[in-house]
């Protein structure tokens, strides 16, 4: 496994989770590593703006893009989900993301942001991420979501595997979608049942 | 669904190791911030917070090596306060492992750190720590204080709190100077007050004594309790503290 070595904030418990899961692990932007790994974890906390140049330094997209274009596993955590959406709206201001699914990622509207702690989910039918902790809780901290989910099936590709939470609203919790798979919540600091949905994906590849 | 209120064991470390009284049986190292944190993993903490309250430079970089060993034992957030004078040393706690700092005093001291902090790190990373006290001198009845509640500020607390979530805070930590060692409940006005200012997570600080001073905490207004006497002592164990709130009709996990 890779993960995404691009300045984003705590990798350190990404990659001792992934190990805990069972992978070998290493933090790189290395572009051949990044291409030949077994799967690649794109992290990701903070603005989104910040990210995405931060992903643009090392030309994080471009590394993304050729490993799904070969079909190659990718998972996006947090910031590192939200980036793979068209835009995120910030105080106002729009930023391009990666735009591998439509729509946006926009302010949750509840009393309580960030929405910080252990939330449920509502696991998409058939999911390989969620096999097994259908009804555990993982810890989220985030402000900002993609509220709506607009991407079809498009044969002959499977169609979206898409799972729901809410705080003051309903959001994408997380998506499976071919070879790119992404969680909003932190499965690295979720307890157990953060280290087996990381153990399902690796279970994918 | 709602998300589940928070239960949050406290450590105060100084130079490597646990400096409040632990008495927990069957630890092989009680004094060991990194088998102590576990062991909460294991009873059901949802979070971990140390607080460094070292003194000189030279033991700070033990509070790295702790948060680094921690992380890879622990995978539940983890909050670190104390000491935290800059957005560099934000970034070289979170490459150890840390995912949120509590800034205190040096907030205090130069307001505008917490917007760099903030700015670079997300609002999310940012835990405003508030050692409040009842003083007639403040137009809310709250003042803030500084070393340990000993040293009182010009800070109406309320206002302050305003202040920090204004330039970034997107948590407020709220210790009640008055409460905090007497074992005798949380202070619910404190509480009370700072949830109807605050548009972010308030943690409730200072006072717990017994399980059923829990959930008073959260109908006043909390998101999340923090406790470390009783935790340490082993006079409650987290699933304890959990089971009271269930009791009480809070969500837990």
């Amino acid at each position: 496994m890779v993960v995404l070595d691009y300045g984003s904030g705590n990798v350190h418990s990404a990659v001792k989770a992934l190990e805990l899961a069972g992978a070998t692990v290493e933090l790189t932007a290395d572009r051949g590593r990044v291409a030949a790994a077994d799967g690649l974890l794109v992290p990701g906390v903070g603005a989104f703006s910040a990210v995405m140049q931060q992903l643009n330094a090392v030309r994080g997209g471009e590394l993304i893009e050729r490993r799904l274009a070969g079909g190659r596993p990718v998972l996006g955590i947090c910031v590192g989900m939200q980036v793979m959406f068209e835009n995120g709206v910030e105080r106002g201001n729009t930023t391009p993301g990666l735009g591998e699914w439509p729509g946006v990622v926009d302010e949750l509207d509840a009393p309580i942001l960030p929405h910080m702690g252990w939330n449920t989910v509502e696991v998409a039918p058939g999911s390989a991420l969620f096999d097994g902790i259908e009804d555990e809780r993982f810890y989220f901290v985030h402000s900002y979501a993609a509220q709506r989910w607009t991407l079809d099936a498009i044969a002959p590709f499977p169609v979206p595997r898409v799972t729901w939470a809410t705080h003051g609203v309903p959001f994408v919790a997380a998506v499976e979608n071919g070879p790119l798979a992404a969680t909003q919540f932190h499965p690295e600091k979720s307890g157990e049942p953060g280290i087996q949905l990381l153990r399902n994906w690796l279970r994918t590849l | 669904m709602s998300v589940a209120t928070r239960v949050i064991p406290c450590l105060d470390v100084a130079a490597g190791r646990v400096v409040k009284g632990v008495n927990f049986l069957n630890l092989r190292d009680a004094g060991d911030p990194v088998e102590l944190a576990r062991r909460y993993f294991e009873q059901g903490a949802d979070e971990i917070t140390f607080l460094d309250v070292t003194a000189t430079v030279d033991e700070r970089a033990t509070m790295y090596e702790v948060v680094a060993a921690t992380a890879e034992q622990v995978f539940i957030p983890l909050t670190v306060g104390g000491g935290v004078r800059s957005a560099d040393d934000v970034a070289r706690l979170q490459a150890h492992g840390a995912d949120k700092v509590g800034v205190n005093s040096a907030a205090i001291a130069r307001p505008a750190l917490l917007g760099e902090i903030a700015d670079r790190f997300g609002a999310q990373a940012l835990v405003l720590s508030l050692d409040v006290k009842r003083s007639d001198a403040a137009p809310s009845g709250f003042v803030v204080t500084t070393h340990g509640g000993r040293t009182e500020t010009s800070l109406d607390a309320l206002a302050w709190a305003r202040e920090a979530i204004e330039r970034g805070a997107g948590e407020l930590l709220v210790n009640s100077i008055d409460a905090d060692g007497t074992k005798s409940g949380f202070d619910l006005e404190l509480i009370g007050a700072m949830r109807e200012i605050s548009r972010v997570p308030v943690i409730a600080s200072g006072g717990a004594g017994r399980v059923q001073d829990f959930a008073p905490a959260i109908a006043a207004g909390a998101d999340a309790v923090l406790a470390a006497s009783v935790f340490h002592n082993g006079e409650l164990t987290v699933g304890d503290v959990k089971r009271a709130l269930a009791e009480a009709g809070v969500t837990v996990r």
